[in-house]
């Protein structure tokens, strides 16, 4: 019986492969908005300004203190009564990319926070304008203490995405799921899901370890 | 889309948003205790001499970190009445949990301890420490001192993803919100409700993790 599910499993691998893809568009798509967005709020939270600061804050704390399963929920459930109607891709890809901004946010302002003070007393006396002195003093320096953390974020945006099968996106764990009804070997089917992940996950894991390993060896003999 | 907010619906629904924030509640506390033992355990394991040994835990701990939470709960949920074991849902639920914080907590742990200088032992040792003492006096503190925000940071990550076993139709706060939403087809009452006990449960621990950040202890480790 085990070698006919096997056979059968192996059989549908293609529809795996789909799903993989799905995952990798959902969690792609995703990681590059949350990241763009996530550099902006970022800034803004290490600003000088105090209300911009607080406001972000305090959306970045409702984000991080809600788990992503009702965040998804929220937008697509509740969104569409608010007459914004969304497909289950955009709506996934949507609460993915916020609350991945919310946590490189959070990267971002300790990154720039870490950098010394006197580095931007320097630039200013240097003549340098504000945007000089992000773009040339402030950031190069920051994304030392940014980038191994932003690996580790990838990761948990990956990982993170294998909720959003719950609203009927056919990413790899959908499809793990609708393949148990058919083959019903739970440590088969989801043993080949888990194993899926862990090729994306473990190398990127080992990434940002390496750099996180390098960067601070940099740091130190600075 | 709030000004139609019901709050009738929600009162109504009290007593069992009440229920399953307790259910939330137990079930988090009894996945964090086991975690933790789990993770105190994983990392002993680690950090053995024999290489085996060694090698077992790491795969676990590395298999766990590269996979999502909910792949690992299907994997057991469809997995573990196909061995013949049949478990109710929230055992199953425990357990997934548990191995998954838990091997978060071997890292966090092992982080801790491979943090104290090795100086700062072989300095007890020749100041005539006996094994007990130099865990009591010296290791103990410094790793507890630097190890609780992240454990304390890993807590609310798990309570956030309890959330998950309404996926596995258990009874718990985000399953509130799910009924609300078949029940009545309320989904803006039911799932802000869900997110606020969440929220209520987010600001507790995080008060409590800066409150022994500067009141334990611990404090002349940093």
């Amino acid at each position: 019986m085990w070698s006919f599910y096997f056979h059968e499993l192996m059989r549908s691998l293609p529809f795996f492969l789909k799903g993989l893809w799905m995952t990798v568009a959902v969690a792609g798509l995703s990681l590059i908005a949350a990241t763009i967005i996530g550099f902006i709020w970022g800034i803004m939270r290490a600003s000088r300004n105090k209300i911009l600061r607080s406001i972000i804050g305090a959306w970045v704390d409702l984000i991080r203190g809600t788990p992503f399963l009702v965040q998804v929920f929220i937008v697509f459930f509740i969104l569409p009564s608010a007459g914004i109607e969304l497909e289950a891709f955009p709506a996934a890809a949507i609460a993915l990319s916020n609350m991945g901004a919310c946590f490189i946010c959070e990267i971002v302002a300790s990154g720039i926070l870490a950098v010394p003070q006197g580095q931007r007393e320097s630039a200013t006396a240097s003549g340098l304008s504000n945007y000089q002195q992000l773009r040339y003093i402030i950031l190069p320096q920051a994304m030392r203490s940014i980038i191994p953390p932003l690996v580790g974020q990838y990761v948990l945006i990956i990982k993170d995405s294998s909720v959003v099968s719950a609203i009927g996106v056919v990413d790899v764990t959908r499809v793990g799921w609708l393949t148990v009804q058919r083959i019903p070997e739970g440590l088969m089917v989801f043993g080949l899901v888990g194993i899926l992940y862990f090729a994306i996950c473990y190398p990127l894991i080992n990434l940002s370890n390496y750099m996180e390993r390098r960067m601070t060896v940099t740091a130190t003999r600075l | 889309m709030l000004e139609a907010f019901n709050f009738r619906v929600i009162l109504e629904y009290m007593p069992l948003y009440m229920q399953c924030f307790l259910a939330t509640l137990w079930l988090s506390a009894l996945s964090l205790i086991g975690a933790i033992l789990v993770g105190i355990i994983a990392c002993a394991m680690r950090l053995s001499q024999s290489k085996a040994i060694s090698r077992t835990a790491a795969v676990y701990i590395e298999s766990i970190r590269s996979t999502p939470l909910l792949v690992q709960l299907y994997f057991f949920y469809f997995g573990l009445p196909t061995l013949g074991i049949m478990l109710p849902e929230w055992v199953t639920g425990v357990i997934a949990l548990t191995l998954n914080s838990g091997a978060y907590y071997a890292e966090i742990i092992r982080a801790g301890i491979q943090a104290i200088a090795s100086g700062q032992i072989e300095a007890g040792i020749a100041s005539g420490l006996n094994y007990f003492q130099r865990m009591r006096y010296i290791i103990l503190p410094q790793a507890l001192g630097m190890t609780v925000r992240p454990m304390l940071g890993q807590a609310i990550v798990l309570v956030k993803d309890s959330s998950l076993l309404s996926l596995i139709s258990i009874m718990e706060l985000t399953r509130a919100g799910q009924m609300l939403t078949s029940d009545r087809f309320m989904p803006t009452e039911g799932f802000l409700t869900t997110a606020a006990f969440y929220l209520i449960l987010y600001y507790l621990l995080k008060t409590f993790s800066s409150w022994s950040e500067k009141r334990l202890i611990f404090r002349e480790a940093h």
